[in-house]
C-alpha cells in the first residue's frame, strides 16, 4: 500500500458538531469558521537526524491540520516525535544535522523551505511557542517584563516605553497580581505557575495566530496545571488563536483539545475529534494509552495496564506497522500484513486510525476487551 | 550590601595580617638577626653601620613586638633611626637609602599603566575573538580564532619581547624602546611608549579569554532559554550578544579579577624584558639586593591589590547575575 494514501485532505470539521447537546468531553468549536483551507497544514513531514549511530527517523510521514481558533492535541510517548514536529514548524531544529521533507503550510506560506530570515519575522509574531519547563525557558539575567517587551519591540517596532506598558498589560491579562511591580521581577522571583503565565504572556504579546504549546503543564503541579489550562482556553476564546497542544497526558487533552492526533514512532496512528478518539478509540495503541491511565471516577480496583514492551528505536523502526511488536491483536489480523505492510491512515470526515484490523474487529475488541478496563 | 562590604573588608584586613605575618617571619626571623643586618646594610658595611642598622630595625626587641611596630607603623608612621617615615610607612630600605612607601608609590604608575593598557587590549581582542568563535562554532572562523589564541598563548614574553624590539625598534624603527612617560604629561607618548609591552601582555593573556568566552558562550547557547529567544524571533545578534554573552560574563569577570590582581602586583617578566621600572622590577631588584624591607613592602602591596580585585569581582557578580545575593 502506498504511503501517499496516508495523506488525506481534511475538510473543516466545524459543521454538524458542537452546536447540540453539551458534550462531557472536549470543547466546542469557538471560532471554527475559518476559510476552506486549513490554517496550518502539515503534509507528509519527515524529519531525519543524522547521528553517529545512524539516521534517526524522528518524524516519518506526518500529516495534520490545525484550524483557526481550534486546538489540536498531539499525544504520544516520549520519543514519538511530537516535540520534534513542533520545533520543525518554527524551524528551530538543528539545520545542519537534520533532513526535512514534506510540506508545512501556514496561512499560505511554505515554512520548510522558507529562509531563516523570513522565518524569524514569523516566529513570535504569528506563530509562538511555550515550553515545558518555565524556569529554564526564561533567561535568568533579564526581568520578566524585559523578556516580554523584547519580543514586542522586535516585531511591532514599539519603543521601550510602549513595550513596557504592553508587558504590564499582558502580565495583567494572564492573571499575575500587581503586574506593575512584578514586571520588574526576575524569573527566579516567580513561582512555577507564575513563570508559565509569564511565558504565555510572552508568547501572546504580539497576538499570534498560532500558539504551539509543548507540554506546557507537565512541570507544574496539578492545581496550577488546571489554572494554566483555563487561562489558555480563555485566551483562545478571546483572541481566536489556533493552538497546537503537545502532551503525553490524555486527561489534559480531554479538557483542552478539540481534535486529537495520536503519534507513535514518528507517525500518526489515530486522528479525530477529542470525543471520538477518547470515547471510541480505534487503534490498539490508543487503547493501550487509555487503559494505562488511572480513572478516578471508575472502579479503583481495575488494575492499570501499561502498554507492554518499550517504545521502538527510531534508528531502526519496526517493519510494517511500527506498533506490531507491542500489539496484542496481530493474530486477529492474521497473515503477516502487520509486520510487512505499513497501515495507512485513511480519514473519513477527519476520523481514522492506521491499523490493519477490520472495522468490525476493532468495534468488537473495543467493546469486549478495552471498554471494561476504562471503567 | 553595606554589611557585606564591611564584613569582606574585615576579612581582607585579616588575610593581609596573616600574609604580612608570614612574610615578616620568613624574611626577618627565619634568616636570623645577623643575616638580616648584613643583608639590609648593603655591601660596604662597617661594623658601626651594622650596629646602627641593628638599632634602627629594632632587631633586639622580641619578634612579635617587631611585627607590631611594622604593622602599626603602616598606619601611624614611625621613626626608623634618623628617618621619619610617615603614613603609610612600609619601612625603610637601608640598602638603597629609600623610604619603601615612596619607592613603591614611585613605581606604581608604571605598573598601573602597563596593567590598564594590557587589560583593555586583551579583553577587547580576547572576548571579541571568543564571541566570534562561539557564533561560528565548528566553522573556519572558529578554528582560526581558537588556533590563533593557542598560538599566541604559547609564546613566552621573554621571547616575544626581544623579537618585537628587534623587529619594530631596531629593524623597522617604528618606535623607540619602550619607556614609561607620565600619562598626564603626554597621553600619546605614554601610549606609544608602552605599546610593545601591552601587546606582549595581551598576547599571552588573550588565549585564556578567547577560550573561556567561547566555551561558556557555547554552554549558554545550549540552554533552554536560548531556544525560547529563537522562538521569539530575535535576531542572531540579540541572541548572541544580549543574551548568550551576558550568560558568559560571570566566569570572564572571575578570571579578570585574578588577572588584574596579578598585573597590579607587577609583571615581573614583562617589566624586566622591557626594562620598565614598575613594581615587578622592584620585586626583582629587592630580591637580588636582599633588600628585606623593600621585599616586605612589595609583598604587602601585591597582596592588597589581589584581594581588592577579588572583592570587586564578588561585588560585580551581583550586577551581572540577579540571582546572586551578597551574604
Amino acid at each position: 500500500m502506498a504511503a501517499s494514501t496516508e495523506t488525506t485532505a481534511e475538510q473543516p470539521t466545524g459543521k454538524g458538531k458542537g452546536k447540540g447537546a453539551p458534550e462531557p468531553l472536549g470543547r466546542h468549536a469557538g471560532a471554527a469558521e475559518g476559510g476552506s483551507d486549513a490554517f496550518l497544514s502539515v503534509r507528509d513531514l519527515r524529519v531525519h537526524f543524522s547521528t553517529d549511530d545512524g539516521v534517526v527517523k524522528a518524524v516519518d510521514g506526518l500529516s495534520f491540520d490545525v484550524e483557526k481558533g481550534r486546538t489540536l492535541g498531539i499525544v504520544g510517548e516520549s520519543g514519538s516525535g511530537k516535540s520534534v514536529s513542533s520545533l520543525t514548524i518554527l524551524g528551530l531544529h538543528n539545520r545542519e544535522k537534520t533532513k526535512i521533507e514534506g510540506e508545512i503550510r501556514f496561512d499560505g506560506n511554505e515554512l520548510v523551505k522558507m529562509p531563516e530570515r523570513k522565518l524569524r519575522d514569523l516566529r513570535g509574531r504569528r506563530i509562538s511557542m511555550i515550553f515545558q519547563d518555565p524556569l529554564t525557558a526564561l533567561s535568568p539575567f533579564y526581568t520578566v517584563g524585559e523578556q516580554i517587551a523584547e519580543s514586542y519591540r522586535r516585531h511591532m517596532g514599539a519603543n521601550r516605553h510602549d513595550a513596557h506598558a504592553r508587558a504590564i498589560e499582558m502580565l495583567d491579562r494572564v492573571g499575575i497580581p500587581n503586574p506593575k511591580t512584578r514586571v520588574n521581577d526576575y524569573p527566579h522571583h516567580f513561582s512555577g505557575g507564575m513563570r508559565q503565565r509569564a511565558m504565555i504572556a510572552m508568547s501572546l504579546v504580539c497576538d499570534p495566530d498560532l500558539l504551539i504549546a509543548d507540554e506546557p503543564t507537565t512541570a507544574l503541579d496539578v492545581t496550577v496545571q488546571a489554572q494554566i489550562l483555563d487561562l489558555l482556553r480563555d485566551l483562545q476564546d478571546e483572541f481566536g488563536t489556533a493552538i497546537l497542544f503537545i502532551t503525553h497526558d490524555l486527561g489534559v487533552i480531554a479538557s483542552m483539545a478539540h481534535d486529537v492526533l495520536v503519534m507513535y514512532a514518528g507517525r500518526s496512528v489515530e486522528k479525530g475529534t477529542v470525543r471520538e478518539v477518547l470515547k471510541n478509540p480505534r487503534h490498539p495503541y490508543t487503547w493501550g494509552l487509555l487503559s494505562s491511565m488511572p480513572n478516578l471516577s471508575g472502579d479503583v480496583d481495575i488494575p492499570l495496564r501499561p502498554v507492554r514492551g518499550t517504545p521502538p528505536s527510531l534508528l531502526a523502526p519496526p517493519s510494517g506497522c511500527p506498533f506490531h511488536p507491542r500489539c496484542d491483536y496481530v493474530d486477529v489480523v492474521g497473515g503477516d500484513s502487520c509486520s510487512t505492510e505499513r497501515p495507512a491512515l485513511t480519514l473519513a470526515e477527519g476520523r481514522g486510525a492506521a491499523c490493519h484490523l477490520t472495522a468490525e474487529d476493532k468495534q468488537r475488541i473495543f467493546i469486549d476487551d478495552v471498554r471494561p478496563l476504562l471503567g | 550590601m553595606l554589611r557585606f562590604l564591611v564584613r569582606r573588608l574585615l576579612g581582607v584586613a585579616a588575610i593581609l595580617l596573616v600574609v604580612s605575618l608570614i612574610t615578616f617571619y620568613l624574611f626577618f626571623a627565619a634568616s636570623g638577626a645577623d643575616s638580616v643586618v648584613r643583608l639590609s646594610c648593603g655591601k660596604n658595611c662597617t661594623p658601626e653601620m651594622r650596629e646602627t642598622v641593628r638599632q634602627n630595625l629594632g632587631l633586639a626587641k622580641p619578634l612579635l613586638e617587631q611585627y607590631w611596630i611594622f604593622v602599626s607603623g603602616i598606619f601611624t608612621g614611625r621613626n626608623i633611626g634618623e628617618q621619619t617615615c610617615n603614613f603609610p610607612c612600609l619601612g625603610y630600605s637601608f640598602a638603597n637609602n629609600q623610604n619603601v612607601s615612596h619607592t613603591v608609590a614611585d613605581r606604581f604608575p608604571t605598573t598601573v599603566s602597563l596593567a590598564i593598557g594590557a587589560v583593555v587590549l586583551f579583553m577587547t581582542l580576547g572576548i571579541g575573538l571568543g564571541v566570534l568563535a562561539a557564533m561560528r562554532r565548528g566553522k573556519k572562523t572558529d578554528k582560526v580564532a581558537t588556533g590563533f589564541a593557542l598560538l599566541s598563548g604559547s609564546a613566552p614574553i621573554y621571547v616575544l619581547g626581544p623579537v618585537f624590539i628587534y623587529i619594530f625598534v631596531q629593524q623597522l624603527g617604528w618606535m623607540d624602546r619602550p619607556q614609561y612617560h607620565q600619562f598626564t604629561d603626554d597621553p600619546l607618548l605614554w601610549a606609544s611608549g608602552l605599546l610593545l609591552p601591552w601587546i606582549c601582555l595581551m598576547t599571552i593573556h588573550m588565549a585564556m579569554y578567547v577560550r573561556l568566552t567561547r566555551s561558556t558562550m557555547v554552554d549558554v547557547l545550549s540552554e533552554d532559554y536560548v531556544r525560547t529567544l529563537k522562538a521569539k524571533g530575535l535576531s542572531g545578534r540579540s541572541v548572541y550578544i544580549k543574551h548568550a554573552f551576558r550568560g558568559a560574563l560571570s566566569p570572564i569577570v572571575t578570571v579578570l579579577g585574578v588577572d588584574i590582581g596579578v598585573l597590579m602586583s607587577g609583571t615581573i617578566i614583562t617589566e624586566s624584558t622591557f626594562s620598565l621600572h614598575g613594581i615587578g622590577m622592584l620585586a626583582v631588584t629587592s630580591v637580588t639586593d636582599s633588600d628585606l624591607p623593600m621585599m616586605m613592602g612589595v609583598v604587602v602591596i601585591a597582596a592588597t591589590f589581589t584581594m581588592i580585585a577579588n572583592l570587586v569581582v564578588d561585588m560585580l557578580y551581583v550586577v551581572i547575575d540577579p540571582r546572586v545575593r551578597l551574604s
